[in-house]
């Protein structure tokens, strides 16, 4: 490692070669350097052609959000000729007594305590797994990664007769508390993934310090495990934001509606159907989980590459 | 500051595997104490069992007057430094230094106060506001030296804290600590230091006192200087040494004086230095470091002749490599004093200088010629 402290500043000792000029090429270094970027600007306009027709859809449905419901299925194109607001007014007021706002409310309502208690519970659990030598370990984690490979569905009805039972029943209830006991065990074993590529020694040093475990999880694991917590927590708030079966099986009030099925009532509640209006509140309904990925970026992609790539 | 002991420490995996057999070991008040062996003797485990880091499964490990052997690390009075550093990379140099004294709820300003008395003895004020990863090795040895020094700790633990340096910064941090705990010494508030590396310069120049360890054995503990004059057993005479020691098979017979023979060649001892050895008749291992070998002329009485396979160059000393019968020796010239005549192939006599002969026992490795 060099002395950051040693402000002595290299010199080049060798020039940098000058860039030759053209005419001082020879024919065979012209043919390789007209080749090589004729091979760039295939491959780059092939990457632009495939990304837009990739993003396309999200395009469209942007640009459709701001046309007129005739315009809507004219054109393929998704400029609109007549821009509009207009889907976004009625969007918004919804055919229901209750406005989006409602339903934005009553999303957070799910999405903010449930990325908290994963947040919190998954580590927890990844902490004990991955540094604490208890017995019947082994067997746990094997229970806990085999969780991973159950699917959702063996499960609904269980867990639906249970949530009947506490009386949980049209409550957030059922979709926030599991989340605070590291229910889903895929952000518990990306976690443990993650800590497993934390060298221990740092945790020692502060034990030596003086701190006891709880206040080593807390003042040295979780600064270091920040990407990855970022990661779950994204991965969280967007499945949640997303989620429709969920609410769809617990909630059947319609005040306590969040996003996802209140965008599946403007379907049904009318016969000629507001298409501009479901658009604009669709688009509504992408913006949070985009803010925050875009926010959270950076984080995300260290936490998904490191986790990855160590475990 | 507080003496260290330990009293027939264990270490037992799980597995069953023991890592340490029972260690007896007393670290005075204000102490340097090296411990040192190769990789896998068990130094380092010693050290963690000290900190509390391991648990320790049998025996006592004793800080003053405290048995500490159930006390969580923070509660037995030391501060480690890691071979790493184990910086906390989130928090800046002086979050660093003050993390533990800001566990234990001091007043803002005694914090401060320490911090930058710690920072100023380090030189290391400048780096305060930055973070771990913009530190150089040396800076980030030193802050990690500082987070141990603002303790005020009973017992100083390094775990091989130079090892991840170049040679260069290594020499001039073990000088920089050296004189710290000299420092101190004289400040009156002596530091008890242990000290574990497996490089045996920074254990003979850093050591009041160095314990050499062996598969979770204590091999000798002793201060430099009897440590490399009066090793205790052939492992120690090896370890201890640049070039190593020469280790030879040899058989000693008294008749009218000792004779050592090497093959078909024997060597007179004189009777100063047959006095000292109380090793029976029979095969020993001779030992005799390269310094006090001497070259001479084939033939020479009281030398064995040999056959130069390699000389190596080194500046201000010669390696001159030989072999008789069968035996490798290795022997070191000052540079002045070499025949630049001398050739691989050639023969030469090479003499060890009797009072620097060392004979171990053959099975137990034992130094039978300590007087």
């Amino acid at each position: 490692m060099t002395s950051l402290s040693d402000p002595t500043p290299q010199t080049p000792v060798v020039e940098t070669m000058p860039a030759k000029s053209p005419a001082r090429l020879s024919p065979q270094e012209l043919k390789l350097r007209r080749r090589a970027r004729l091979n760039a600007s295939i491959r780059y306009s092939l990457l632009i052609v495939v990304g837009f027709i990739m993003v396309y859809p999200l395009l469209w449905l942007i640009g459709a959000s701001f046309k007129t419901n005739a315009e809507m299925f004219a054109s393929p194109w998704f400029w609109p000729e007549n821009p509009t607001i207009q889907g976004y007014i009625d969007g918004w007021t919804t055919s229901t007594p209750y406005t989006f706002a409602t339903f934005f409310i009553n999303s957070m309502q799910i999405v903010i305590p449930k990325v908290i208690g994963t947040a919190i519970s998954a580590t927890l659990v990844a902490y004990g797994f991955a540094r604490f030598h208890f017995p019947g370990k082994r067997i746990l984690f094997a229970i806990l990664i085999a969780t991973l490979l159950l699917p959702d569905v063996v499960t609904r009805i269980p867990q639906y007769l249970l949530f009947r039972e506490l009386g949980w029943l049209d409550t957030y209830l059922p979709m926030i508390v599991p989340a605070w006991f590291a229910w889903e065990a895929f952000f518990v074993f990306m976690l443990i993934q993650f800590m497993r590529s934390i060298p221990r020694e740092m945790e020692e040093a502060a034990r030596v310090d003086g701190a006891n475990t709880f206040q080593v999880l807390i003042y040295i694991v979780v600064p270091m495990l920040l990407p990855a917590l970022v990661s779950v927590m994204l991965f969280q708030f967007m499945w949640t934001m997303n989620d429709f079966l969920g609410p769809l099986i617990y909630i059947s009030t319609v005040e306590k509606y969040p996003i996802s099925l209140a965008l599946k009532l403007s379907i049904d509640a009318t016969e000629a159907f507001n298409w501009n209006s479901i658009l604009a509140m669709t688009v509504l309904a992408l913006t949070p989980s985009l803010v925050v990925f875009f926010l959270a970026q950076k984080s995300f992609i260290e936490g998904i590459s490191t986790g990855g790539t160590k475990g | 500051m507080a003496e260290l002991q330990l009293k027939s420490v264990e270490k037992t995996y799980g597995n069953g595997y023991k890592a340490v057999h029972g260690i007896d070991l007393t670290v005075e008040e204000g102490e340097f104490m090296v411990l040192v062996g190769p990789s896998g003797c068990a130094k380092s485990t010693t050290l963690r069992m000290i900190a509390g880091l391991e648990t320790i499964t049998g025996g006592e490990v004793r800080i003053g007057d405290t048995v500490v052997n159930d006390l969580v690390p923070g509660k037995r009075g030391i501060a480690m430094v890691f071979q790493n550093y184990a910086l906390y990379p989130h928090m800046k140099v002086r979050r660093n230094l003050s993390f533990g004294l800001r566990l234990k709820r001091l007043r803002k300003d005694r914090i401060e106060r320490a911090t930058e008395e710690v920072s100023g003895v380090l030189e290391i004020e400048a780096l305060l506001d930055r973070l771990p990863k913009q530190l150089s090795g040396g800076q980030a040895q030193r802050v990690a030296l500082g987070r141990a020094l603002i303790k005020q700790p009973e017992v100083f633990l390094f775990d091989e804290p130079l090892s991840n340096l170049d040679a260069k910064l290594r020499a001039s941090m073990r000088v920089r600590i050296t004189d710290l705990h000299k420092r101190l010494r004289d400040e009156g508030r002596p530091a008890t230091v242990v000290y574990v590396t497996h490089d045996q310069v920074e254990a003979m120049t850093m050591g009041d006192r160095i314990c050499v360890m062996k598969d979770g054995h204590i091999m000798q503990i002793a201060d430099p200087a009897t440590l490399y004059q009066r090793p205790a057993n052939a492992f120690v005479a090896g370890f201890i040494g640049m070039p190593e020691m020469n280790l030879n098979r040899a058989v000693l017979t008294r008749g009218d004086g000792a004779m050592l023979t090497l093959g078909t060649q024997s060597i007179a001892l004189p009777a100063e230095c047959a006095g000292r050895i109380h090793a029976p008749d029979g095969p020993v291992t001779l030992g005799i470091r390269p310094q006090h070998l001497d070259v001479v002329a084939p033939g020479t009485v009281g030398a064995f002749d040999a056959t130069i396979t390699n000389l190596e160059f080194m500046g201000h000393e010669v390696n001159l490599h030989a072999e008789a019968e069968g035996a490798g020796f290795v022997a070191v010239i000052a540079s002045e004093n070499f025949d630049t005549a001398l050739a691989r192939g050639d023969r030469v006599g090479l003499s060890p200088r009797p009072r620097n002969i060392h004979i171990f026992d053959v099975e137990s490795g034992e130094n039978k010629s300590l007087d």
